[in-house]
């Protein structure tokens, strides 16, 4: 009964409260890249921006990532749903992450329209933030969660991982236990 | 779910606080003795068909939980810690409890359990004690409550069990990857693994479908009803009786007591939030070791200012903790451990408390693996992974079906400052005082995990893995406990201890308390088999009681 998944969610429970320092920060508009269908809580520019820090986070090297798996829609949904108290979070932290951008890079108009080296490097200045763990960890679902919440198209995310998705499964499961039972897996 | 409604005016013979683990026996056995039954459950009464296969609605929200928004928890380590709202504490909060959700791993205590105090001695800084019961009194009931549940296991493969009066009911389950990989490799350092006994049918069993395999047992409710909960085995039993009614979204907020101190029912909150009296000729609060002690603390009155069943003002204290710890590793092949059940061996050689290694403390370990595909990429990787970017990526694409677990379950040692207590500030969202949890290991509980966790990479080395790594073990991250224990003790003396021998208050002699509150010592976690074996006998000497005519 004992999980191993438990600092998981009490890290998510800490990410409740948010300070709203910046809440009254604007965030900078830009031409959004690929996310062209309609949002439910974002905006096509707002989408855009998080989109390429998720595509930086499961990048297409090597396969789909983020970007092919539908992340962006995944994130517009959850912030429509369950993740809708994570709202504000995204609002200042997204202020911040400009904020940090034209710091940065002061000629730049927008996150996406950074090159992956820069956009790498914004990441670093951030990745210890509670906002930047609440965005790794909604790119995550939104690769590996179930298709129905908009992420994972096609299932890319659990084809990539190997994971089949079946209801039942029949032994022998893996390599070691068909060894044993004398079949080759 | 359709059958018997009782007026909440009309006295029932026994009204059952949480159709849990617990509760769901004690409603059972009462029911088909002829008694008639409420049930008063908080949370839903679900099905098969309410359940699925989505990690986000049973793992990242509360899923079959309770749920810290609506519920708070405040913890702190020690009085003296800064409290924080965090959800510390788990359990089941639906018609089946925790029986629901759980991993189903059911482990039977050893006989050294009942006297450890005897066989270890004093433990500075902690109450290590004697049960008032030993193993031949539960024996009858561990092994009625795994035929009457569905037990798959193997007995006798276990040397370090204790006497068994009758052999499972079912074989074990199928072995994964990790199971062989254990087996060899215990073998090889001359330890004694073995099938992990389960509460999950390997065959059909009493017109139950057995287990298909899809491997999303923790946290999660059974498609199939294949996992042996109350939900799916005994409440559909005492509800077929027709003198048993399960009322679901039911939350008590007191137990009421008459002017000669005896229980008369509780007062709920019912669904629509209307407070409800419902009477009652006795009372069973199987709550679990964190609402159980709350409900008491609740229950206030002029004759019980300090709670109810609280003359000792024990009520709360001596919380034992879910302790364990993980180490992962890495093999060449794909194990696909997300197939099957968690846990198919385990080890019970280092489960006895040995004072040569310098500290009180033991566990077991099983091979498992219990993470799900996000989960997994979030929180199952080396800690020195980098968490984004292509190696992020590769790292765990690569390494989800080629991992395994080991996780010790180990000792959580009683002390009286870790406790369950009422919030003085805090609400939840029916107005009722937040539990506050004051938590925090007893040195002899950590030196037993990071032994354990050497014993782990020891055993994962000697299996092959390419690479082991292990997370962090503040009593942080061992949450939310999800085994809670010892806040009710059981034991003869009304001076330390809140319940008898048969789980039954000292001080109120109509009110009983059946659930891990009980425990006096922590076992080697895995509660589920003890609390319903003690549901059982309670619910027996119950029965007994009212015949005899020393209850009414």
């Amino acid at each position: 009964m004992k999980s191993t998944r438990r600092r998981w969610l009490s890290n998510c429970l800490a990410m409740v409260a948010w300070p709203e320092v910046l809440s009254a920060q604007r965030y900078a508009r830009t031409a959004a890249k690929s996310p062209t269908s309609d949002f439910e809580t974002l905006d096509a520019d707002t989408a855009g921006e998080i989109e390429a820090i998720a595509a930086q986070i499961i990048p297409s090297s090597g396969g789909p990532g983020a970007r092919e798996a539908g992340v962006i829609y995944f994130i517009d949904r959850a912030l429509a749903t369950f993740a809708a108290d994570d709202r504000d979070a995204y609002r200042t932290g997204m202020a911040l992450l400009q904020q940090k951008r034209k710091q940065l890079f002061p000629n730049s108009r927008s996150i996406a329209s950074l090159t992956g080296q820069e956009q790498m490097a914004l990441i670093r200045a951030v990745e210890t933030s509670d906002f930047f763990e609440l965005l790794r960890t909604h790119t995550v679902l939104g690769f590996l969660g179930n298709p129905s919440y908009g992420g994972n198209r096609g299932k890319i995310g659990w084809k990539q991982i190997g994971f089949e998705g079946s209801m039942a499964y029949q032994p022998p499961f893996g390599y070691y236990d068909a060894q044993v039972n004398g079949e080759e897996k | 779910m359709s059958g018997v409604v009782f007026l909440t005016t009309d006295p029932v013979d026994f009204l059952v606080v949480g159709a849990g683990a617990a509760g769901g026996v004690v409603a059972k056995e009462l029911a088909t003795a002829g008694f008639r039954v409420v049930v008063l459950e908080q949370g839903p009464y679900l099905h098969e068909g309410d359940y699925s296969h989505d990690e986000i609605k049973f793992t990242i929200e509360p899923g079959l939980t309770n749920d810290p928004k609506i519920q708070p928890i405040i913890f702190r380590k020690s009085e003296t810690d800064q409290a924080r709202r965090m959800k510390a504490i788990e359990y089941g909060r639906q018609v089946g409890g925790g029986s629901v959700h759980f991993t189903a791993n059911y482990w039977r205590f050893h006989e050294s359990d009942f006297h450890e105090r005897s066989l270890c001695g004093e433990v500075s800084g902690a109450d290590l004690r004697d049960w008032p019961i030993t193993y031949a009194d539960l024996e009858p009931y561990y092994t009625k409550a795994e035929h009457e549940l569905g037990i798959s296991g193997l007995g006798g493969a276990n040397p370090f069990e204790a006497p068994r009066s009758k052999r499972y009911p079912l074989p074990p389950m199928p072995v994964k990857s990790s199971g062989i990989l254990f087996e060899r490799a215990t073998r090889s350092l001359g330890l004694h693994p073995f099938p992990a006994p389960v509460a999950i049918l390997s065959q059909p069993y009493q017109g139950r479908a057995p287990c298909v395999n899809c491997g999303f047992c923790e946290s999660f409710g059974c498609e199939v009803g294949a996992k042996s909960s109350t939900l799916v085995s005994l409440i559909p039993l005492a509800e077929k009786t027709g003198r048993c009614e399960i009322r679901p979204h039911c939350y008590v907020r007191k137990i009421v007591t008459n002017d000669a101190g005896r229980a008369t029912g509780a007062i709920y909150f019912d669904r629509k939030r209307r407070e409800v009296f419902q009477s009652a000729g006795a009372v069973f609060v199987c709550a679990n070791g964190v609402e159980t002690p709350k409900l008491l603390l609740m229950s206030k009155s002029k004759r019980f200012p300090e709670g109810l069943a609280n003359s000792s003002g024990l009520v709360g204290k001596y919380l034992m903790w879910d302790n364990g710890a993980s180490v992962q590793g890495l093999f060449e092949h794909p194990l696909n451990e997300y197939k099957g059940i968690q846990v198919t061996r385990l080890i019970h050689d280092y489960y006895a408390s040995d004072l040569k290694r310098g500290f009180y403390g033991g566990g077991g370990i099983d091979a498992r693996f219990d993470y799900y595909p996000a989960g997994f990429a979030l929180h199952g990787l080396p800690p020195e992974a980098p968490k984004w970017g292509s190696e992020f990526k590769q790292i765990f694409e690569s390494y989800f079906s080629r991992t395994m677990t080991l996780l010790s379950h180990t000792t959580s040692l009683a002390q009286e400052k870790n406790a369950v207590s009422l919030d003085p500030e805090v609400k939840d969202a029916w107005g009722l005082p937040a539990v506050r949890i004051t938590s925090d290991y007893h040195p002899d509980d950590a030196a037993t995990m990071k032994w354990m966790v050497a014993k782990q990479i020891e055993i994962l080395e000697a299996a092959g893995a390419l690479k082991t790594w292990s997370q962090p073990f503040d009593v942080v991250d061992n949450m939310p406990s999800r085994h809670l224990m010892g806040t009710c003790r059981m034991g003869n003396d009304p001076r330390s201890s809140v319940v008898n021998p048969f789980s039954r208050t000292h001080d109120v002699p109509n009110l009983f308390l059946v659930d891990g509150s009980n425990f006096v010592t922590s076992g080697r976690q895995q509660p589920t088999a003890t609390i319903q074996a003690l549901a059982y006998r309670a619910a027996d000497y119950a029965i007994g009681a009212v015949k005899s005519g020393e209850l009414r």
